[in-house]
This record gives structure tokens, sequence and C-alpha cells, in this order.
């Protein structure tokens, strides 16, 4: 392989083309203008939750909304509805949220295979954030969230958003807050695909149940 | 991709494509579908328009110093854990990325719908090292499943209907692994749903996947990849190795960068305020995903379109396909036509650039537009179509320079443009004499009615996609020297 050769004959076929840049010009002398919203609209944190909600809730993900002291219900009565049994959750998982469900918890660990993980019923997790203008929640592979694989594999994703402080208002928020050494994964409503005449179809290969719990303190 | 090779310049293609009344129908369905739906999408932001010049900016920034930023990202990315190829053409990417899969010891690969893997045949050339490349996308799936060749950027088989969909999956799917279920209708719900069945087994026990990536940010070594299906997330974190080959071009400085792509690509491609699932990773991670993680960064033809400072703004692309769902030609033509993984407006500037003037496809794909804008207007990194084409017509006619892998060379220009470039310096002629105009005039209109409908000899080319314009019984002037516009 010669790799590097060909490093450094894309270098320099770059440095030749950009022949008409002038050689004192720095990356930051070219400007960019940066006078687009940092938010779009105002609104108070409740109306951000409800378009936070609204959102969510146009590309086709369950909402519920609860308190910390309600969550253990929420949570038990949508695994019964759905007759999830095994439920794998993240290691740090708080252990009260699954305090009133009638299922069996499985601890994510390196020892589950792909094949296991798609056995089980349902996921349940937490989240880094959630961005109420595109009605997106973030997974950073947090404690409460767990390897990025055990929110994939199930068919059901059962997604907690603490209020308010995991949401933000826009994708510039959003940005500001991540951390970019960590594995993340955005996620907007549950699996879709618009390949078949350019028409929105829910459902592929990732959860076509997303369920997102908007939780007040 | 398949063989590109021997493909019929532009008018040949559409001129056959703008028969097949299928084709046409599902093209009118879907790109009217999606225009209405982008336009609403877009209509929610108050400020696109200064989004769009930030992304112009931030694009342009990139490119004046990509040397220093593909630095940076090769710093980054190492720093991170992976390691950074560096592949000049499309051979040498390849031969890079069969290499490393023939270091697993796997003989199969999943793939997430990648651009530049398209543009380089990986399939193909997999194929011949023995190994087998599953795409995932169910698009790609079809298109796969089908022996066809990919139609649009962002919806390859947007060119089948629902019920042929349902035919190839029901004939093909079986060949290549799970068949289709029994029974299969063709509601989209019921084809996803097969999709599904197919791939989930693949999914489940890949070893290797390759991919591509919407944006590689140089500043944290993070890479972006946006998608809709989940497929993109079984690749890029169920497989123990994880190769992406990506274009240098899609470098982004820095991480707050993102904030503007991030918002005009979903609204832009699929009208959605965001798509389903975005994966941002940067290097491995201990415990999630991937051990092995190659970035194959391509040249293959950029660095010569970066030598061209009015085509070198095609490099801004970030491949969202609005342009695609505007264009009346595209509508018409279909994507088969532009003989290139790249259709559409965007193709007919980019594909001649990556590749040069290299056969008559190449030179005829700038002409392949009515120049009516729409694609600059709806373009989320503003990129000057009409512009590019038009200097990309001229170097078709007049010849110039260009460069070539990496070489200054001196293009000639096209023969057939010739024979134009003598028809309009006559034209001038004429035009500049008065008296000469009017007797010519009067010949044409006392010899209308042996007029042909096609040109013959050299004048062929011309009224090939052209109908002959009917000549009047009299010129204007003769009407007006006679009537003084005071009727007939």
């Amino acid at each position: 392989m010669n790799g590097y050769g060909s490093r450094e004959r894309i270098l320099a076929r770059v440095r030749r083309a950009l022949a008409d840049v002038p050689a004192h010009e720095r990356p930051a002398d070219h400007p960019v203008p940066r006078d687009y919203a940092a938010v779009h609209g105002t609104r108070t944190p409740e109306e951000t939750v409800e378009l936070l909600a609204a959102n969510l809730a146009d590309y086709r993900a369950r909402v519920h909304r609860t308190d910390t002291a309600g969550l253990p219900a929420l949570l038990a009565g949508l695994l019964a509805r759905r007759g999830a049994r095994r439920v794998v959750v993240p290691a740090g998982l708080p252990p009260q949220w699954l305090s009133r469900a009638v299922v069996e918890p499985v601890t994510d660990s390196p020892a589950l295979t792909h094949r296991d993980l798609d056995a089980m019923d349902s996921v349940v997790t937490g989240c880094a954030l959630a961005i109420a203008e595109t009605g997106t929640v973030v997974l950073d592979a947090g404690p409460d969230q767990g390897r990025r694989r055990i929110t994939l594999i199930p068919d059901h994703h059962l997604c907690v958003v603490r209020l308010p402080d995991q949401v933000v208002d826009s994708v510039p928020q959003a940005l500001r807050r991540l951390d970019p050494l960590r594995p993340l994964t955005w996620i907007s409503g549950p699996s879709a695909t618009s390949d078949i005449e350019l028409d929105r179809v829910e459902g592929v290969h990732g959860p076509r149940t997303l369920e997102v719990l908007l939780v007040n303190p | 991709m398949k063989t590109q090779l021997g493909m019929p310049a532009f008018p040949e293609a559409a001129g056959r494509s703008t028969r097949d009344l299928r084709l046409r129908a599902n093209l009118r369905h879907a790109t009217g579908l999606i225009r209405e739906r982008r336009a609403a999408a877009v209509a929610e932001l108050a400020d696109w328009e200064r989004l769009r010049a930030a992304a112009a900016a931030v694009k342009d920034r990139t490119l004046r110093h990509l040397d220093h930023y593909l630095l940076r990202l090769e710093e980054r990315v190492t720093a991170a854990g992976g390691t950074v190829h560096w592949a000049a053409d499309a051979e040498e990417a390849n031969r890079i990325v069969t290499g490393l899969v023939r270091a697993t010891g796997e003989r199969e690969v999943v793939k997430v719908k990648s651009m530049a893997t398209q543009e380089i045949g990986l399939n193909e050339a997999l194929a011949r090292a023995g190994i087998r490349a599953y795409e995932t996308d169910l698009a790609e799936l079809i298109v796969q499943l089908a022996d066809d060749t990919p139609s649009h950027l962002l919806v390859p088989a947007v060119h089948r209907n629902r019920g042929e969909i349902r035919d190839i999956f029901r004939e093909r799917m079986g060949h290549w692994g799970r068949p289709a279920p029994k029974g299969l209708g063709d509601r989209p719900a019921e084809l996803a749903e097969a999709a599904r069945l197919h791939l989930r087994e693949k999914f489940l026990r890949a070893k290797v996947a390759v991919s591509g990536a919407n944006f590689m940010v140089a500043e944290t070594g993070t890479l972006v990849v946006v998608e809709s299906e989940g497929n993109g997330r079984m690749c890029l974190t169920l497989p123990e190795t994880l190769i992406s080959v990506v274009g240098i071009e899609k470098t982004v400085p820095t991480w707050q960068d993102l904030e503007i792509y991030l918002q005009l690509l979903p609204r832009s491609s699929t009208a959605e305020r965001m798509n389903p699932y975005t994966s941002l990773w940067t290097g491995t991670t201990e415990g999630d995903g991937p051990r092995h993680f190659h970035l194959v960064l391509l040249d293959n033809g950029r660095t010569d379109t970066l030598a061209d400072q009015v085509g070198r703004q095609a490099l801004r692309c970030i491949r969202c396909s609005a342009c695609l769902n505007v264009c009346p030609v595209y509508e018409r033509a279909g994507g088969h036509a532009y003989g290139s993984p790249y259709p559409g407006p965007i193709g007919a500037i980019l594909t001649p650039q990556l590749r040069g003037l290299a056969s008559p496809l190449e030179e005829s794909l700038p002409f392949a537009s009515t120049l009516c804008g729409a694609c600059y207007e709806v373009c989320p990194v503003a990129i000057d179509i009409p512009e590019v084409l038009l200097h990309l017509r001229a170097r078709v006619a007049e010849g110039g320079e260009a460069t070539l892998r990496g070489t200054r060379t001196v293009i000639r220009p096209a023969r057939r443009h010739t024979l134009e470039r003598t028809v309009m310096d006559a034209a001038a002629w004429a035009l500049d004499r008065p008296g000469v105009l009017r007797r010519g005039q009067r010949l044409a209109a006392r010899t209308r009615r042996l007029h042909p409908r096609r040109l013959p000899g050299p004048g062929r080319a011309w009224t090939e996609s052209r109908e002959l314009p009917e000549v009047p019984p009299e010129s204007f002037r003769d009407w007006w020297a006679r009537t003084r516009g005071g009727g007939r």
C-alpha cells in the first residue's frame, strides 16, 4: 500500500489547486457570517416543552407526560400494554424507574450478543437532551443510556426526558451542550423511510415504536 | 455502480427515457410531492437565507484551506483511535478497502448508502476479490436486487413504483438471502417490513461495515451520518470493523459548523425538520461500537475540481438532492440519462469536473439544462449551478485550461461544437449587415414548404433534440414595411 505517497500527492494537488488563494490568507480570514438565529422564536419553558411534544408526535413518536413520582407507574403501564417481558436497561438506569413494572430487566453488558438483544421486547433509557424545534432526543451513551446497540436492536424504545433541564430549543443550543468525543445518536421519531415513491413510512430497521416520556421534577 | 463506460451522451439517453411513460409518471409523482413538502419545511425557518449564506461561506473557507483542515482531521481521527488512509483515485480507494476487508478474514460486508462508494465502483471491486457487499438502504437494496443503477441521490429507486418494487422483492430476495414473505403486497409499509426481515439476519452477523459520511469535523475528528431507516446505525455500531470512504470535500472546520448543516440538510432533502437518525462518532469508543475504524479520504477528481475557480463551488454540495427534485430536465429525463451516480443539475456540473471531459457523455452534461435557475434557488449551499454550467459549456465549445489528475492540461474544443461556432460566427456577420439578413429571410420564407423537420448533414446534431422552428411566410420587417402594424 502506498498510502503515504498518496497523502503527499493529494496534499500537493490541493495546494497547487489553491494557487489563487493569497499565501498570507489564514482560514479565519475568509469571512463566515453567523447572523442566523440561535433560536427560532421566543417561548416560555412550558411552550418549549409543548413544541417538543408536538414535533415528536408529528413524526409518530408517542409522547407521554408525567412527573418523577408518576414515572414508575407510567413505565409499568406502557410496558404492560406492550406485553413486554424482557426489558434491556443500561447499567446506570435509576432503579426506581422500573420499580413498579412487572418485567424481567436485563442489564446491558458486553456479554450480551446482538441476538440476545434481538430477543428483548423493549429498552428503557434516559437521554442526554432533547431539541424542541426539531422533535429530537439525543443519546450520548451516558450511564442511563448505555451502549448504542441497546436502543437499536429492540423494537420498542422508551426514552425518558427530564424537564426542564434536558430540553433545549434549537440545534445550535444542543451542539453547545454535547461532547463530540462521545458517540452520539440523534433520534427524531421512530425509524422511517421515504424510499418508496418519496412517501414517508414509519418503521424499518430501528425501533418501530418510540415512546418519549416527558417528566417534570 | 455498474460500469459507466460507453454510456451514451445525455441527448441520446434522454431521448429514450423521455419516451418511458411509466418512468415519467413515477418521477412526476415523487418529485411533485417532495417539492411541496420541502417548500413547507423551509418556510418554517425565517433565517433560511442566512443559514444558506453561512453554509456556503463555511464550505468556501474549508475549500480555500483544505490542506490545513485535512491535516487537522487526520490528526484528530488518529488521536481518537482511528486509522486514516489517503486514496488519490477510485482504483486506490478500492484497493485499500479490499485490503482492509481481507485483513479481517471476512467475505461479506454490510453497506450504508454512500455516494462515494458508488462513484468508485466499490461493490464491483469487492466482488472481484470474492467479497459480497450487501446494500442495506431500502432504495439501494431495491437497486441491487434488480441489478439496476441508482437514479436519484437520495432515493436511488425513485424510478420504481410500489408495484415494481413488490415484484423485485418477490423475484429476487431469495437469491440474496431471506426470501420475501408469501403474499407480499405493494403497500409501502409491507415492503418496508419485507426489507426489515430480509436484512435483519445480515446486520446481526456482520463483522465489517462500509459507510460514507455526510460531514467530517476537522476540529474534533467526528464523522456524521444522516439517515432515516436505522440501517446506518446498524452498520455503524454492530460490526467490529468500520471502514468509511469519504470525499475530502466533506470536511467542515468546527463542531459548531454542524449547527448550520444539520438544519439545512434534512429540510432540503426529505423535507423533515430532522431526519429520524443521525449518528456522530469520533474514532473508536471502548466497549461501544466497532473496535477498528478506518477512514479512507478520497480525491478521485476533487482536487481537479478545486483547481477551477468557477467550478470549485460544486464541492460545497451536501448531496441533499433538492436540485434534482425541482429540475424540469431531471423530472422528464430521469437519473439514468446522466450516466453517473450523480444525476440532475448537480451531476451535470460534478460529473464532468470529477471525471474531466473524458467522453461525449461528460461533454454533453453541461448542456443538459434549460438554465432556468430553480436548482440555484433551492440549493442549501448556494451553488450557482447555472454559472458553472455556462462555464463548462464554454470549456466544451472553446476548450481551455483544466486540471486532470493533478496535471494542468489544455482542452481542445469538442469537435461537434466547431460547426456550431462557425454557424454562430456566420450569424453574427449576417446580423451586422441588414441587407444580407433581409435577403436571407426572404429566401427562407419563400422556400419554407421545402424545409425538413430535421437538418441534414452536420446540422443533424442540433436538430436531434429540437424541432426546427417553422419559418413564417413573411419576416417582421417586411410585414411592418407593408402594413405599418395596421393589420394584414
